[in-house]
């Protein structure tokens, strides 16, 4: 009886510790995609911690896979956890101590914050470094209708529910040869509490005269929730006359048409080009290599050609106060991220950062100690 | 599974002790009035029996740290609701706003997300608790045996599905087919008000009525699983009395198996209804957040505690907005506290199964 | 079934039993239908649910990569690597957790059942484990994140989860022995006093055996429960792609969190992982039930 137990208690752990010990492997080479092509290739020096741990904002997770797979390209023994679990969990850890830096959709905000940030970093300011910047596209799906224009007026007046129907005049006065249907607009939002909500809102507070308020949970006041990116994406897929916003990727994965922005000098697609001229135009407020930039240079950039509707997330990194491993290995990341990284994003859904704009963090980096 | 017969068995045989290996057993066996010196040695340890001091302070020991695990979970809520509560600038209990923001003016009322709670898990039961008895009534009384065995392994089976996966069916696969049968009672029986045409898409499958289903065909397997074995271990004098006489199948089952597993039918229900009021992933992944408030309907959408916790839970930077979920899970937790005592109160009704 | 019915009608002399009367037959019928009906009823989403898994997630388990491979370096859009990593996270957070719960669990059903009676504290654990089953897994995960995370400093780790998902896991294996020890006849326990052997020994030996079977199934059932649950390892894990053995610290991918995790992933290799994450956890469970199932047998007290 007693043998018999053990015996079978035995058996449970052999049999695990065969499935656990057996040769589980990291080693993965990439099948399909390409590998990472030599972007800009600026000077890597390896080293320090052999495995950063970073946490934060999910609208970045992929590029900061892209990122990663760069990374140990250019330093074989490095490597790098990045856990999506949200900005406010990013920032939250990274003062805390708990990952070598934070991704955020949102720079630090003063006070608390940035108190806190400055004290975890042995009392040396953080940096927020806005590294990674997803555009948001309005898709939509409205049988017969390919091509679609809106402004950040019709916009804001179509999720505050001012307007209801497709053929509404103020669609039509900027569509005028499209075949607008008599059909109700189906808004869908994020259910769940998003940084992308929360730039689009501000994107329509800067540019559309949105009077709803901004924040990660929706204020439109109409349509129908679901949840994350994907969740919205295949809602607007299924149902015909619906309209979302959503991270470039998944629209393009989930095949929705998107709408060209027209902020005042003609109809622009979104495309890596069109969204890199609206970062050319950003305006930095930050101090410094703190670069915070100014939201509303970008959401209300007149300039031909500009995609102003972007999502810029930051890493968020100590100035100084790394021990001198973490800081080695942290500006590796930031170096390789901001040169080689680069070039698998536009792939990924992200617009890759345009020269001036990589010059800018790559020097920020540098000033890493 | 293959215990019944033991249980069953006469318990005065005395061979359980031969198998066990209890020192004591053979002889007792062999000689059913043991020796007076041997007796006599046994009742000297009753005094001393480390042993059982150790085994009840153990088993008492564990009773009390249930006790205590529940009371530090219903403090930290508490405590850590209160703050928010206070700075709360709507009726908490009556509002159907939420609004957290911004923490320096907190809107927040629980009113929707606990009718919407509410409503999923009602139905959910109002679906499973039936069908859950049809089929542990089936596999214990009715199924021929070569088709209950498989199937109980495949009910036990659908327990281990994760419940985002129940979410991304509910989503992808069932949603779209409930769709016609949601238009049809929405056109045919709209008039009633639970099938009234709702705040979302009824295409989008985003619905208290698919939710209910889904969550449904998630507490099945727990309810089943749980009143098949209490189903299973009726008396089989009890059966066989009523067979002699003469009852049909039916009146077998309703007056020997129905109230010996009473009780147990209700306690499992009840465990299938904690699971649904706290389903998470699976409700957040279907629901449709909707923005004017909840009407009743089964094609209405919106939030429960539990979804509406999930969806926030990867933002929760600041203590205040924090605390306002908190306190809705605190409300929830209440919520499954009175579910609970009435359960209690109706099993305790029921004396013959304990 | 149905030859009750019949048979008395097949006797030449006129029956001893009483013919059974039409209302009898039809509240028979009746219920034999509903009782397959239900039975029917359940199967088509009980089969769907799994043939979705199956049919989306077979394919990617064929891949022996999917074995013994992590995610580690691939971006999202590109296909191949496995689950390893994930599969190991599951198994160990469960088997921790299935440590700690099951002795607990089973002590306080022992307790119930054996020494509590009709206590004051008795009925109020009996009243706390069926709260307990009542606390929603985010709850739980919540509850830990501050003791564990914001009171003791600790990092989030394997660990944390394991001990929410020991909330969750305790009340089930309670539930499942004390119902399987209050049926264990009393004669048993008497019988084995008459021979003086100690309550704890009786429980032991005598209690507990007799019960196993049962107890074991519950305990697979709470231990899927607990492996499926999504909730804590959102909380209280962070994901990695990569394997890591530690369950003390750094992030560490389970199963439910690979799938939660790729459904930010918007491309084929995305759907290709939440399925095959799925069918995995699956067919995990089932081996444990299995293993359930052997042990159990093993442990059965011999009947002839």
């Amino acid at each position: 009886m007693k043998i018999q137990r053990h015996g079978a208690v035995l058996g449970l752990v052999a049999a695990s510790a065969l499935l656990l010990g057996a040769c589980g492997s990291d080693n993965n080479t990439a099948a399909g995609g390409s590998t990472p092509a030599s972007g800009t290739s600026v000077p890597v020096e390896c080293g320090g911690k052999p495995k950063l741990n970073a946490e934060g904002s999910s609208a970045q997770k992929n590029a900061v896979d892209a990122f990663v797979q760069a990374y140990k390209a250019a330093c074989p023994s490095a490597d790098l956890a990045y856990n999506p679990s949200g900005s406010g969990a990013g920032v939250k850890n990274f003062n805390a101590g708990l990952v070598d830096f934070g991704g955020s959709d949102s720079a630090l905000k003063d006070g608390a914050e940035t108190e806190a940030a400055a004290k975890r970093c042995q009392t040396n300011p953080a940096w927020n470094l806005p590294l990674v910047f997803g555009p948001v596209a309005i898709g939509y799906k409205v049988s017969g209708v390919d091509s679609l224009v809106l402004d950040a007026k019709t916009t804001a007046a179509i999720f505050s529910g001012a307007v209801k129907k497709w053929n509404d005049p103020a669609i039509k006065a900027l569509n005028s040869s499209a075949a607008l249907p008599d059909k109700d607009i189906a808004v869908i939002y994020r259910s769940d509490e998003s940084g992308t909500t929360d730039n689009f809102q501000k994107y329509l507070t800067t540019a559309g005269g949105w009077t709803k308020g901004d924040g990660k949970q929706f204020k439109g006041g109409v349509g129908e929730g679901k949840e994350k990116s994907a969740g919205v994406a295949q809602a607007v897929g299924s149902i015909d006359g619906a309209i979302t916003y959503v991270e470039w990727s998944f629209a393009q994965d989930n095949k929705l048409s998107t709408a060209k922005i027209d902020a005042g000098s003609g109809p622009v697609e979104l495309s890596a080009e069109s969204a890199g001229k609206a970062i050319d135009g950003a305006k930095v407020k930050g101090e410094g290599n703190n670069l915070v930039l100014d939201l509303n240079s970008i959401y209300g950039t007149k300039a031909a050609g500009a995609y102003p509707l972007l999502l810029a997330t930051y890493e968020i990194v100590c100035s100084k106060g790394y021990d001198a491993d973490t800081a080695k290995a942290v500006k590796a990341f930031l170096t390789v991220a901001a040169s080689t990284g680069q070039a698998q994003l536009a792939e990924a859904g992200y617009v890759p950062l345009p020269k001036a704009f990589q010059d800018k963090i790559l020097t920020a980096v540098k000033a890493i100690a | 599974m293959n215990d019944p017969v033991v249980a069953k068995r006469p318990a005065g045989s005395g061979d359980t002790g031969a198998v066990r290996g209890v020192a004591a057993a053979p002889t007792a066996t062999e000689a059913p009035i043991p020796p007076t010196p041997e007796a006599s040695e046994t009742q000297t340890k009753v005094h001393v029996r480390p042993g059982d001091r150790i085994f009840r302070g153990l088993a008492t020991g564990s009773g009390v740290f249930i006790v205590a695990i529940i009371g530090a979970i219903g403090l930290f809520l508490i405590v850590q609701a209160i703050p928010s509560l206070g700075l709360d600038n709507v009726n908490f209990l009556t509002s159907r706003e939420w609004n957290t923001t911004d923490p320096a003016n907190l809107r927040f009322g629980i009113l929707d997300l606990l009718l919407v709670t509410v409503v999923v898990a009602l139905l959910a039961l109002l679906i499973a608790m039936p069908i859950a008895m049809g089929i542990a009534l089936f596999l214990t009384q009715y199924a021929p045996r070569k088709l209950a065995r498989p199937f109980a392994y495949v009910v036990d089976l659908l327990a281990a599905v994760p419940s985002i996966v129940f979410g991304l069916w509910g989503l992808f696969v069932l949603g779209p087919v409930l769709f016609p049968i949601s238009t049809w009672l929405i056109d045919n029986l709209g008039w009633i008000p639970i099938f009234a045409k709702g705040n979302v898409n009824v295409q989008l499958g985003g619905t208290v009525f698919t939710a209910g289903i889904v969550v449904a065909v998630m507490i099945l397997p727990i309810i089943t699983a749980v009143s098949r074995e209490v189903f299973e271990r009726t008396p089989t004098m009890h059966v066989e009395g009523a067979i002699a006489l003469g009852a049909t199948k039916w009146e077998v089952v309703r007056t020997t198996v129905l109230p010996f597993g009473k009780a147990g039918y209700i306690s499992a229900s009840m465990l299938g209804l904690g699971r649904a009021l706290g389903e998470t992933i699976a409700v957040a992944v279907i629901l449709s957040t909707a923005t004017s408030s909840f009407g009743f309907s089964l094609f209405d959408g919106g939030s429960t505690f539990a979804s509406k916790i999930a969806l926030a839970a990867p933002e929760f930077n600041d203590a205040r907005s924090a605390g306002a979920y908190i306190a809705a899970g605190l409300v929830l937790f209440v919520l499954t506290f009175v579910v609970n005592a009435i359960a209690r109160s109706i099993v305790a009704g029921h004396k013959e199964y304990e | 079934m149905s030859t009750l019915s019949a048979d008395p009608q097949r006797l030449a002399t006129p029956p001893t039993f009483q013919k059974v009367g039409a209302a009898r037959r039809f509240k028979n019928g009746l219920a034999t239908t509903l009782v397959w009906g239900s039975f029917l009823v359940a199967v088509v989403p009980l089969v769907w649910v799994l043939y979705t898994v199956v049919q989306r997630g077979f394919p990617v388990i064929l891949d022996g990569d999917w074995w013994s491979k992590s995610l580690s370096g691939l971006l999202a859009r590109q296909q191949g690597g496995g689950a390893y990593h994930a599969i190991y996270g599951t198994l160990v957070q469960g088997l921790v957790c299935g440590v700690i719960s099951v002795p607990i669990g089973i002590m306080v059903a022992i307790y119930l059942v054996e020494y509590g009676g009709r206590s004051r504290l008795s009925r109020a654990t009996t009243f706390m484990v069926d709260i307990l089953t009542g606390v929603p897994s985010i709850v739980a995960a919540l509850f830990v994140y501050t003791v564990w995370i914001t009171y003791f400093g600790l990092g989030r780790s394997a660990l944390a989860v394991s001990l929410a998902l020991v909330l969750l896991m305790v009340p089930v294996v309670v539930r499942t022995t004390e119902e399987m020890l209050k049926i264990v006849p009393d004669e048993l326990r008497e019988a084995s006093y008459a021979l003086g052997i100690p309550k704890w020994k009786t429980i032991v030996k005598i209690v507990i055996p007799t019960a196993l079977s049962g107890i074991l199934t519950g305990i697979m059932l709470a231990l899927a429960r607990v492996m499926g649950e999504t909730a804590p390892v959102l909380v209280l894990a962070a994901y990695a792609p990569f394997i890591n053995f530690n369950m003390f610290d750094g992030p560490m991918a389970s199963l439910p969190l690979l799938m939660v995790n790729e459904r930010n992933n918007p491309t084929q290799a995305g759907f290709e992982r939440i399925w095959g994450a799925a069918i995995t956890l699956v067919l995990l469970i089932t081996l444990f039930n299995l293993l359930a199932t052997v042990i159990s047998r093993a442990l059965a007290p011999k009947t002839k």
